[in-house]
């Protein structure tokens, strides 16, 4: 029998469906043509399509602005969420929603931002073409547009979780003569190890998936200012579908392992990880 | 601002433990220079063109047409995904069903899949030749490369917000209201529309208004499905890069202020609306 607080045996089935329904069109369809897409002309097609130079290129320099813009903004969540966890100070609660700040706004306004102060008619464009230094159209804009948009990922990540676990810990390790760096190493680190992990591997998603900010400071030079992103945009502008949605497998692969890792970081380690998880 | 905090602190302070003035020193330097100054450049620089200057860049024809497509557009697709996103967490917290798990982690694919790819597979399905858009072609509906292609983009990038907002509420809306609602003879409609939709409702705004916020500035998975007609399925970050490519630098960075501006908007109704539930309780 049913119970009191249990839905029509109806209502379930529909709902369940149209949940399937809409998650399978909305969601896995887009996935599943990336992959369709890439593979049209079969494998091997696909497989030397991403030997081109300039695809090569763009793998290169998105790994490097990821391998510059996560551990800098690791860095900053650690302290970030250090200062805001340990300490008790004025101005806290601004201070966090200032670090949020990121999330809302577009993407293109976060490329925008670094056009107006380094570009040609910013704030400071004169100065860096007297001096011959390239920001906007080079790799420390796209830096900087990516940095942005990964500023709050391991901050938010960690405030929660290190305000949850106190100082406890650390006092004892110090009154126990420990240095503030040991204790750091040995008593916080270990704690916040699962969280850490969970931070930066949303933040290396980001920072490698990144479209619209880095689009606006990049300059789309083939070869020189194309990251991964910007590469499938103008490989299917140029009608080379093939070549574009097989660098988009890659990048969808990327996405399915963060998924993967993230999912297994949810279920393994939900202690140690913060409680609220959005985005 | 930095030496004010500290100080002020320095007195209150009981605290041993060390580093305070290195990671909140290290912490507003990195914050000003990547993210406020910046910020603050985009809200400065429509300015220059005077408060004259810049109604008038904010109200051009274009670019209303393209505020209107953003704004508008975003909110379809946030009420579609405020109801379907519901029925998904609902189904997702309360039945067990094959392959939960991974409808579940399927949900979380727009935060991870990069824009540009979502926005290229989206055009390729509902291009005429495309799986999806073969089907509507004999209905003669059309979704690439019109107003309801941004639509369905947006749908797309905004259905997270309301089901990963939705879920940890439900799950912790315990049974026993419902029970009680039961035993005092509610039907089990009855029960959803006055115990349950009230106390989701807060949630349910909330996920809606994230997913709206973030489906205006929407960029990447929009450009390719839209068509980018001006006037008709243009949408505003767009614009602003045509402007930058044509050097009106002010110009761009008005419809970044009115864009910013809503953003800031909708953030601080959400916490008004926080402070609301909150005192309710």
């Amino acid at each position: 029998m049913r119970g009191a607080t249990d839905d029509h045996p109806l209502a379930r089935w529909a709902l369940t469906a149209i949940t399937i329904a809409f998650v399978v069109l909305f969601l896995l369809l887009p996935l599943i043509t990336v992959f369709s897409a890439a593979l049209e002309k079969g494998f091997e097609v696909a497989w030397s399509t991403l030997g081109d130079p300039d695809t090569i290129s763009a793998i290169e320099l998105t790994a490097i602005t990821a391998l510059i813009a996560v551990p800098m903004n690791t860095v900053f969540g650690v302290a970030a969420a250090w200062a805001v966890s340990k300490y008790d100070f004025r101005g806290k609660s601004i201070l966090t929603s200032f670090i949020d700040l990121p999330f809302s706004v577009s993407p293109v306004i976060s490329g925008l931002i670094y056009v107006l102060i380094f570009g040609l008619q910013g704030w400071l464009g004169p100065w860096l073409r007297e001096h011959d230094i390239k920001i906007i159209f080079a790799l420390p804009g796209i830096v900087l547009a990516t940095m942005f948009v990964t500023f709050p990922f391991v901050a938010r990540e960690l405030i929660p979780l290190m305000n949850d676990q106190g100082r406890d810990e650390e006092e004892a390790a110090m009154s126990l003569g420990a240095s503030g760096w040991q204790t750091f190493f040995r008593v916080t680190l270990p704690s916040i190890k699962w969280g850490l992990l969970y931070g930066v591997l949303l933040c290396n998603a980001r920072a490698m998936g990144e479209f619209g900010a880095v689009s606006v400071v990049s300059g789309h030079i083939r070869g020189q200012t194309n990251t991964m992103p910007l590469h499938v945009e103008v490989l299917y502008n140029d009608y080379q579908f093939v070549a574009a949605f097989a660098v988009a497998s890659v990048l969808a692969l990327l996405a399915l392992v963060t998924l993967t890792l993230k999912s297994f970081l949810e279920w393994r380690y939900a202690d140690e990880i913060a409680a609220v998880h959005r985005h | 601002m930095a030496t004010l905090t500290l100080s002020g602190s320095w007195k209150s302070r009981k605290n041993a433990l060390p580093g305070f003035g290195l990671s909140l020193g290290f912490t507003l330097f990195y914050l000003s220079i990547i993210v406020l100054i910046p910020l603050a450049a985009l809200i400065i620089r429509p300015w220059e063109l005077g408060f004259d200057g810049f109604v008038h860049a904010v109200t051009q024809p274009r670019v209303l047409a393209a505020l209107k497509l953003s704004f508008g557009a975003a909110a379809i697709a946030a009420v579609v995904n405020t109801i379907f996103g519901l029925m998904v967490a609902w189904a997702l917290t309360r039945y067990r069903f094959p392959a939960k798990r991974l409808i579940d982690a399927l949900v979380d694919l727009p935060f991870a899949l990069p824009t540009s790819v979502a926005g290229i597979a989206l055009c390729t399905l509902y291009a005429q030749n495309g799986w999806i858009g073969e089907l509507l072609a004999p209905l003669s509906i059309k979704v690439a490369y019109t107003p309801l292609g941004v639509v369905v983009a947006l749908i797309f990038i905004g259905l997270p917000f309301v089901v990963r907002t939705l879920q940890p509420v439900l799950a912790e809306f315990g049974r026993e209201p419902e029970e009680a609602a039961a035993t005092l003879g509610a039907g089990r409609l009855q029960t959803f529309r006055r115990v349950v939709f009230p106390s989701l409702a807060p949630a349910l705004i909330t996920g809606g208004a994230l997913a709206f916020a973030r489906a205006v500035g929407e960029y990447g998975s929009v450009i390719f499905i839209a068509g980018n007609l001006p006037m008709k399925s243009e949408i505003a970050p767009l614009l602003i890069i045509i402007k930058l490519e044509q050097f009106d630098y002010a110009g761009a960075a008005a419809i970044g202020v009115v864009m910013l501006a809503a953003s800031f908007l909708i953030l601080l109704a959400l916490n008004a609306l926080q402070v609301w539930t909150a005192g309710r309780r």
